[in-house]
């Protein structure tokens, strides 16, 4: 079905996914790639979309596809995971977090754990729950897990806003807020890096806009599409950056128009830096990155988790045999690591990328163990 | 857990801009989620929802650019195709 105006209702999600159109733009990509073109698809949810579509395999051998670091669940750090755990152990708290980081193995057991041996550990799909939890719970600290990217921030500062206006002081933080632009320039600065071309996070340039890649595109002479999210979004994503590279331009484009304002969300931009300003950055897989995290402003200070229950600094050691900084750079595949299905499966994760979703580990775990190995067809 | 999927508004309430909420249909599913980052949007626009935020009103223009394109794509690899 071709949707028109007149047609039925576009709902978005299914007219992206159309077979015929996909392998319409299967071809064309195949037709004007001259070479094979190494390209990143910067978001975890394009990576899990990618792999459960197989468009991997669809567009081997023009397109070598690798995933980049934009799940946040798979870049925080294993001594924020550590801080965390301390937190939700201690009585009279209550822990809320996304439940992605429930499984997220810190330097002695997860969340999960935490939460068996009878700590309040909660779930919330929106950080303003935690705000009525603690409005509901006054004689409990509520302490929500602050992670994301420039996508998750906003709702964060929304809640930190809407606490500071109800007057509660039973309500904190734990913050490992991350930005993408600093990373992709350090994937880019670095020798080793074989990426020719991103495909940048719908979503996160939602909110965000395009005018902070311009620069790191003229920088490295790379193709930077933001791209969407369903296989149509994907396919057309990547052949405008084919096309690109092909005319050897590295410019910033958008594919997810429907979505992205070119100077993004100015409502969610002004809150979110009313609460939040840049801060040096501990990734896990990329390391120490200067003014690519947000921290909270010393007028918001009262919300910060850190200094409310002075918590101390954990070291970050992370599991040897983990080879997820490699992947997150876009040096290796999952199925590359030895401990890949073996030793780390979803149920038992060594490393974070095998935990979340959209973690690159697990997207293959999922749709590219043995057993699925066959290319799936498109959704 | 960067999911964020489109809804359409079907109804919105509060006025203030911090607080300002909307019940959001996803294909028949009804949740809240707080419109304060997009005070354009009216009952009715289809919105992208993240961790119970809306973050953009969809554009139906720009939407059915993608399929005018592919439609209009000359299909080289195959013969005598469109
Ligand atoms: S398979 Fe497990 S151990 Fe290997 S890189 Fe992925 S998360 Fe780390």
């Amino acid at each position: 079905m071709i949707p028109s105006r007149e047609g039925p209702d576009m709902k978005y999600l299914d007219e992206f996914r159309d077979v015929a159109m996909a392998q319409k733009l299967v071809r064309q990509i195949h037709h004007r790639a001259s070479r094979t073109w190494t390209l990143m698809e910067m978001c975890g949810g394009q990576t899990h979309a990618i792999m459960k579509a197989g468009l991997d395999d669809l567009l081997s051998p023009c397109i070598r596809l690798v995933h980049g670091p934009g799940c946040p669940v798979c870049v925080t750090p294993m001594h924020v995971v550590d801080e965390a755990l301390d937190l939700a152990s201690r009585p009279g708290l209550i822990f809320a977090s996304f439940g992605d980081m429930l499984r997220v193995p810190g330097s002695h057991g997860d969340l999960r754990g935490v939460k068996a041996a009878g700590g309040d550990v909660r779930v919330v799909y929106c950080p303003l729950e935690a705000v009525k939890m603690a409005i509901q719970n006054p004689s409990l600290e509520v302490v929500f897990f602050s992670i994301g990217f420039e996508t998750t921030a906003p709702a964060t500062a929304l809640a930190v806003r809407q606490a500071q206006q109800a007057g509660i002081h039973n309500f904190s933080l734990l913050v490992s807020h991350v930005l993408v632009p600093p990373a992709i320039e350090t994937l880019l600065a670095d020798p080793d890096c074989t990426i020719q071309g991103f495909l940048a996070a719908g979503h996160v340039c939602a909110v965000m806009g395009c005018t902070e890649y311009v620069p790191i595109a003229d920088r490295f002479r790379v193709p930077i599409v933001v791209t969407g999210f369903e296989p149509l979004d994907l396919l057309q994503g990547i052949l405008m950056a084919v096309t690109q590279l092909e005319a050897n331009h590295g410019q910033v484009e958008i594919q997810y128009s429907r979505v992205v304002r070119q100077d993004g969300n100015a409502a969610a931009r002004s809150l979110m830096g009313s609460v939040f300003e840049r801060i040096s950055a501990n990734w896990r897989g990329l390391g120490e990155i200067p003014a690519s995290g947000l921290g909270l402003r010393a007028e918001f200070s009262a919300f910060d988790a850190r200094k409310k229950f002075g918590l101390q600094k954990f070291a970050d050691l992370d599991p040897v045999e983990c080879i997820s900084g490699l992947i997150l750079r876009g040096l290796r595949k999952p199925v590359e690591c030895p401990c890949f299905g073996a030793s780390c499966t979803p149920e038992f994760p060594l490393g974070a990328t095998m935990v979340s979703e959209e973690g690159a580990c697990a997207a293959y775990y999922r749709y590219r163990t043995p057993s699925t190995s066959i290319p799936q067809p498109l959704p | 857990m960067c999911l964020a999927v489109p809804g359409k508004i079907e109804s919105i309430h509060g006025e203030e801009a911090l607080t300002r909420m909307g019940r959001i249909n996803f294909g028949g599913v009804i949740r809240e989620a707080s419109l304060a980052f997009v005070p354009e949007a009216r009952q009715g626009d289809y919105v992208i929802v993240h961790v119970g935020c809306a973050l953009s009103v969809i554009d139906e223009e720009e939407a059915l650019q993608i399929f005018q394109y592919i439609n209009a794509m000359r299909d080289d690899s195959v013969p005598g195709g469109p």
